[in-house]
């Protein structure tokens, strides 16, 4: 299913008659038309998995028909230029979208089995089994405790407070932060640094133990560093989380994923293993896209 | 080569042409910035040094020693001690007689009648409140100082000019010569005015107090915070974090701002056709003042609420949904401390308007002379705008410095509570 030729075809312009001008043949070959998806999108045990999601934006279509599986233990890495849609359907894996004013997505997607996108499943419980972690670090403005806390509390893991103490520790050592903040846990997280607030959002996001974890491009506000611990972390993560990655860096997806999806203008292009993606694409926008002719 | 660097000089020099007349309007700008700054502190100085000027010896009154004879045959004939005896006796006469004792030589019904004038005619309930405490007094004769007469005071604090032709004056000139007795005797003085502040409104400026004014206020004020706050609020948070972006929302959002802007005098029309007449609630009370205060404040402060809740950053929203909490949580966990302060700021606001509206309680009675203190919100009252309205409007010229002197209360009692909504928030501002 959707495993199918390219339906990529070259529209003919005239030169000059883009945008532009200097560039006429990429304003034709990335011409918006419906394409299929190149590659395996399925998996024989998988997480989670899509079939036919579409989104709209009030009149927009930001994704197209993307069926795509999120296999056990692995991390997936969504690419592609902006507005693409990755964001899009990172969002619909946890139902963030809900929050979004004129939004729409249809389409099944199936969580161990089950589909999330029922109108009786409660977007509560679904997103302690998704967690998610943002582009921008966004721990909340009180103590690192209670960040790691807030989660566990709420959906009242936690049956005492020493219970309560036991998950914020093994989260922030889950998360590699344990050493640096063991001593400051009443300090607020708002005044650690970059990486550490990404990583604290992470043990923020473990703590409730969800089964995927959603990242959207997680390490854009950081620094090289910062970068290679989370890096690092999502490597480690991986042997008791399935991860979906956003990112824009090509070398982080080939780095940290099993996995690569790449996305254009809303559709899932190609899909497959990170080495044959980057080594060898299969679709002439995939091998564009990685080869930095445009992104 | 010489052409790029030709380029570049000459747009140097057009830069450097055209810097002379833009330093020359920043000059300008902070000139007038400057300016408009000291405006408004100048005015604000005449404000405060009219009112302080005008108002500040209302704290004084002027008293007048007497030595009175509690006879006892004229307020307890029976000499059983009954206190409902002893309270509805006629101390005033006592009063009179004292003044009579001291002026002997005054003679004749009008001359007498000048001369009880001389003294308040507060200073009998003086004299019962002091048997009333102590009945061993009745027989003996006590030193008892009393407030003077408005007119005295007046005089005392230079307001009536001594030399003037006696037709200009309200003291006469007998009642001059006893006030100068009186001044050789030392038996006239001045003293904090505590009738100021523990009595409540007077036709007789002497004996008129701003508590009752003051006490109204804070029953109004208190029902108005306690109802337009938590409403408020919650309107806010309702209408930004949980209801549906649609006509009907914006259509609501139109009308709270435009509620914001409708005259308040309109309010009080409001509240006399519901709560007075279709309620029944009773006219001249706090609590109507309070919810039609509230009526007044509710948009002031949903609107500086919903501003509040925007500036809330989104990703702390998604922070804690992400987590999966409900959107009830992620509210009251993470959005609304955060917003609390900017919440506090526009109830200050609301509530400075509130304490100094004046005419949606014209409408609803609390224009009343009403003498006592209120004990409660459904006691009648009046608040302090309206009491200044009221002794401005009062034509004994002791009402002039009493006047200024509510002011100040007023003024006063603004600043505590914007004080306490400063600290407040402080408090709830930490934010990291």
């Amino acid at each position: 299913m959707h495993v199918q030729a390219s339906e990529f075809t070259r529209v003919s312009t005239e030169p000059g008659a883009g945008r532009f001008p200097a560039a006429p043949e990429i304003e034709g070959r990335y011409h918006r038309e419906h394409r299929g998806t190149v590659g395996e999108v399925r998996l024989d045990l998988p997480r989670m998995r899509c079939t036919g999601v579409d989104v709209h934006y009030g009149d927009k279509h930001a994704l197209r028909d993307v069926s795509l599986d999120i296999g056990m233990n692995e991390v997936l890495a969504m690419i592609g230029p902006s507005g693409c849609g990755k964001s899009t359907f990172l969002r619909c894996l946890n139902r963030m979208n809900d929050t979004v004013a004129g939004c729409r997505v249809s389409g099944e997607i199936l969580l161990d089995g089950k589909d999330i996108m029922a109108p009786d499943v409660d977007v509560v419980p679904l997103r302690a089994r998704v967690g998610m972690v943002f582009q921008k670090p966004n721990p909340f403005p009180k103590s690192i405790f209670e960040n790691v806390a807030f989660g566990p509390r709420i959906h009242g893991l936690a049956r005492s407070h020493a219970e309560l103490e036991e998950i914020v520790v093994s989260s922030l050592k889950k998360a590699n932060l344990w050493d640096e903040v063991k001593d400051r846990l009443a300090h607020p997280g708002t005044g650690l640094s970059g990486g550490q607030q990404q990583r604290l959002c992470i043990a923020r996001a473990i703590a409730i133990q969800p089964e995927v974890i959603l990242m959207d491009e997680p390490c854009s506000a950081l620094d090289p560093i910062s970068t290679a611990k989370i890096e690092q972390l999502i490597d480690e993560l991986r042997r008791n989380y399935s991860i979906c990655i956003v990112t824009h860096s090509m070398q982080q997806a080939a780095r940290v994923s099993q996995r690569t999806a790449y996305f254009h203008l809303g559709d899932l292009i190609e899909v497959g293993e990170t080495d044959q993606i980057f080594v060898k694409p299969r679709h002439q926008l995939t091998e564009d896209y990685i080869t930095g002719r445009f992104g | 080569m010489s052409d790029a660097s030709e380029t570049a000089r000459t747009s140097y020099a057009r830069v450097e042409a055209g810097m002379k007349r833009r330093r020359a309007a920043e000059r300008r700008f902070r000139f007038l910035g400057k300016c408009a700054v000291g405006l408004g502190l100048a005015f604000l100085a005449i404000l405060f040094v009219s009112i302080v000027g005008n108002g500040y010896s209302a704290f004084w009154q002027t008293r007048i020693t007497l030595d009175v004879t509690i006879d006892e045959a004229t307020i307890d004939p029976a000499g059983a001690r009954e206190p409902q005896v002893l309270r509805t006796a006629d101390y005033g006469a006592l009063i009179k007689q004292s003044l009579r004792d001291m002026f002997p030589e005054v003679s004749g019904r009008r001359n007498r009648f000048a001369l009880y004038g001389l003294v308040s005619n507060g200073a009998g309930f003086d004299l019962r409140d002091k048997v009333l405490a102590d009945p061993a007094l009745i027989g003996r004769t006590i030193s008892l100082t009393v407030a003077a007469d408005d007119d005295v005071d007046m005089l005392m604090k230079g307001h009536i000019d001594r030399r003037a032709p006696e037709s200009d004056r309200r003291i006469k000139d007998n009642q001059l010569a006893w006030i100068e007795r009186l001044e050789t005797d030392g038996r006239i003085g001045s003293a904090f005015n505590v009738d100021f502040f523990a009595n409540g409104d007077s036709r007789d400026p002497e004996l008129a107090g701003i508590r009752g004014a003051l006490m109204g206020s804070i029953y109004t004020l208190l029902v108005t915070l306690g109802l337009s706050f938590p409403l408020a609020v919650s309107a806010a948070v309702y209408l930004e974090e949980f209801a549906p972006k649609n006509r009907w929302t914006d259509l609501i959002e139109v009308n709270i701002n435009n509620l914001a802007a409708v005259p308040s005098i309109v309010f009080g029309l409001l509240g006399l056709a519901v709560f007075i007449n279709f309620f029944t609630l009773p006219r001249s009370a706090p609590i109507v003042g309070g919810l039609v205060l509230t009526l007044m404040t509710l948009p002031t402060i949903i609107i500086a609420s919903r501003a509040a809740l925007k500036s809330v950053p989104p990703s702390i929203r998604e922070g804690a949904l992400g987590i999966g909490a409900s959107p009830m949580q992620a509210v009251m966990y993470h959005v609304l401390p955060l917003a609390l302060p900017g919440m506090l700021t526009g109830t200050i606001i609301g509530m400075a308007q509130a304490l100094g509206e004046t005419a949606p309680l014209l409408m609803i009675g609390m224009v009343a002379f009403i003498a006592d203190v209120p004990g409660g919100v459904f006691d009648p009252a009046t608040a302090l705008p309206v009491q200044v309205y009221l002794w401005a409007d009062s034509p004994e010229r002791a009402f002039v410095e009493k006047t200024s002197a509510a002011i100040m209360v007023l003024l006063l009692f603004l600043a505590t509570m914007n004080a306490l909504a400063v600290l407040l928030r402080r408090r709830f501002e930490r934010r990291w």
